[in-house]
């Protein structure tokens, strides 16, 4: 394992105190391991805290700052948060206007926001709503899984969200929106590689060099499905066709469309992609109104992408289309 | 009369994480994310070190110091699960001086990670190793046995839960995202709760 680290253990610890001297404009809370808004808490605005495993960036600390999340909680490297963390970053950002929790959907992240929204309740009497994102169309049956994961459309949620908390809308609008977002976006991913954990050091799963991985979620998992390798436009027919028949996606509808790198794969790769799925979705008659392509929702250093669709009406796309200033988006000011 | 000493309970099954750290991670990679090994460790190092700090005055105090170590430390969804079964054990366990006691809180421990993870016996967990070791306690307590053979059937019945693990299809967790995949592999959730059994017996004083 090659990897730019002094001790794996220090590594989460180690980037953020880069991510503190880089960007000044933030708090970062070592100890409690928070990384809020240096205007926290903002009068009267709803609170925006989100938080998952370190490993995705730059999620969820990267889209801290105005017009997107108040606050971000990241955990150990693929580990959620626990729940100190996760109130210690809801009462710093609570200014009297309820705070909006955005999870993803992982068995580890529900239960320890859970226990978290309970302590905030229990001790300083803040009002959470929490929004489990589950966009992952991978994942087939959830009678029998413990549901579709969380995946692109937090990005996107967490931008549209931000947008209407900064608006100063309530806490039950604010919600509303998250709901909407989530249940109008799907995705789908895929690897070339598997990833390598520092802590462990050597590549999560052995993939052939003639292989890739079809429905990955976004920890270095395997996926659903072992095929061979297949040049870039049978691989966007493969992600696309699945998120198109799900929500359904039809024909007039207008879209972002957001091509997701996982970590390792190159910009030049992920336009190429993105020009495979807009040619896919121009054959629907489905218009890309809106667009995000880079690595935003990442799993180390695996190589891969996801595809996220959202359907757009003009409130999220006014949302979309408004300011932020956060380190990884920005724009609009 | 002879029953689970909670204070050395943690600090065996400190020991046994920390000797299957490397494991109980290479279960996880394959059906997970490789870090159960390394998130247990972790926790379990912090309880150990919580109770070096001063000793608990009672078992309930133990467990529940445990408890909170585990739900602060470990994040993921093995923190709140053990550290429900540890809370749960607490309160159930304030009076407890022998091997029935233990039974009973041992059951109220389970009981608080069904309820937290909400996973049912056959969905590849830790309830998968934890419910047939609550079950053959309560048998032996039933059955007059001495606390050492009942925390040996334990043992045994939690070691034979985990191992029935492999080849079942996982329902809950990240290893259910694999679908049919996930058979023919152990899982690392039932594994670590087997020796979570498997230092109860050990620490019988």
């Amino acid at each position: 394992m090659k990897k730019l680290i002094n001790d794996p253990a220090e590594v989460v610890d180690s980037a953020l105190a880069g991510l503190a001297a880089a960007h000044p404009e933030l708090r970062v809370d070592a100890k409690r391991r928070i990384v809020v808004r240096g205007d926290a808490p903002v009068r009267g605005k709803v609170g925006l805290v989100s938080g998952g495993g370190s490993g995705h960036e730059p999620l969820h600390g990267g889209f801290v700052g105005l017009g997107m999340l108040d606050a971000a909680c990241p955990g150990e490297i693929f580990t959620s948060p626990v729940p100190d963390q996760i109130q210690a970053a809801t009462a710093a950002v609570d200014a009297g206007a309820g705070v909006l929790h955005i999870v993803k959907n992982y068995t580890g992240d529900v239960m320890n926001f859970e226990m978290a929204a309970e302590l905030a309740a229990a001790e300083t009497g803040t009002e959470v709503h929490a929004i489990v994102v589950n966009d992952d169309v991978a994942v087939r049956d959830s009678l029998y899984t413990a549901g579709r994961r969380g995946v692109g459309a937090t990005v996107i949620l967490e931008k549209m969200a931000g947008a209407a908390a900064e608006s100063g809308r309530p806490l039950a609008e604010v919600a509303r929106i998250a709901e909407a977002v989530n249940d109008r976006s799907r995705s789908m991913g895929m690897a070339l590689t598997s990833c390598t954990v520092p802590a462990v050091g050597h590549p999560t799963f052995e993939l052939g060099d003639d292989e890739m991985e079809i429905g990955i979620g976004i920890h270095g998992e395997p996926g659903r499905q072992r095929v061979p390798v297949a040049p870039a436009r049978d691989i966007a027919e493969l992600l696309l066709d699945p998120i198109l028949a799900d929500l359904p996606f039809a024909q007039g509808d207008r879209v972002l469309c957001f091509v997701n790198g996982m970590g390792a794969t190159p910009l030049l790769e992920l336009y190429l992609m993105f020009d495979e799925v807009a040619r896919i979705l121009r054959g629907h008659r489905i218009e890309i109104a809106r667009s995000l392509v880079g690595p935003y929702i990442t799993a180390l250093d695996m190589a891969g992408c996801s595809v996220t669709l959202t359907r757009l009406d003009d409130e999220l796309t006014a949302l979309w289309d408004a300011p932020v200033r956060t380190p990884a988006l920005r724009w609009g000011i | 009369m002879a029953t689970v000493d909670t204070t050395e309970w943690v600090r065996d099954f400190a020991a046994l994480v920390d000797e299957h750290a490397e494991e109980l991670t290479a279960l996880d990679a394959a059906i997970g994310d490789a870090d159960h090994g390394a998130n247990m460790r972790r926790g379990m190092a912090a309880a150990v070190a919580a109770l070096d700090d001063s000793a608990p005055a009672t078992a309930a105090e133990t467990a529940k110091r445990t408890a909170m170590v585990l739900i602060r430390t470990i994040g993921g969804a093995s923190g709140p699960l053990f550290g429900t079964f540890f809370l749960r054990f607490a309160a159930a366990i304030d009076s407890g001086s022998d091997i029935g006691d233990f039974a009973r809180a041992f059951r109220a421990g389970l009981e608080g990670v069904i309820a937290r993870g909400k996973a049912e016996p056959g969905d590849k967990t830790m309830v998968d190793a934890l419910g047939p070791a609550a079950a053959a306690l309560d048998k032996a307590v039933a059955g007059g046995a001495d606390a050492a053979a009942a925390l040996a059937a334990a043992a045994a019945a939690a070691d034979a839960g985990r191992d029935a693990t492999t080849p079942l299809v996982a329902r809950k967790g990240r290893a259910s995202y694999l679908g049919e995949r996930s058979a023919g592999h152990q899982d690392p959730g039932a594994t670590s709760a087997a020796l979570l059994v498997r230092a109860a017996r050990s620490a019988l004083r």
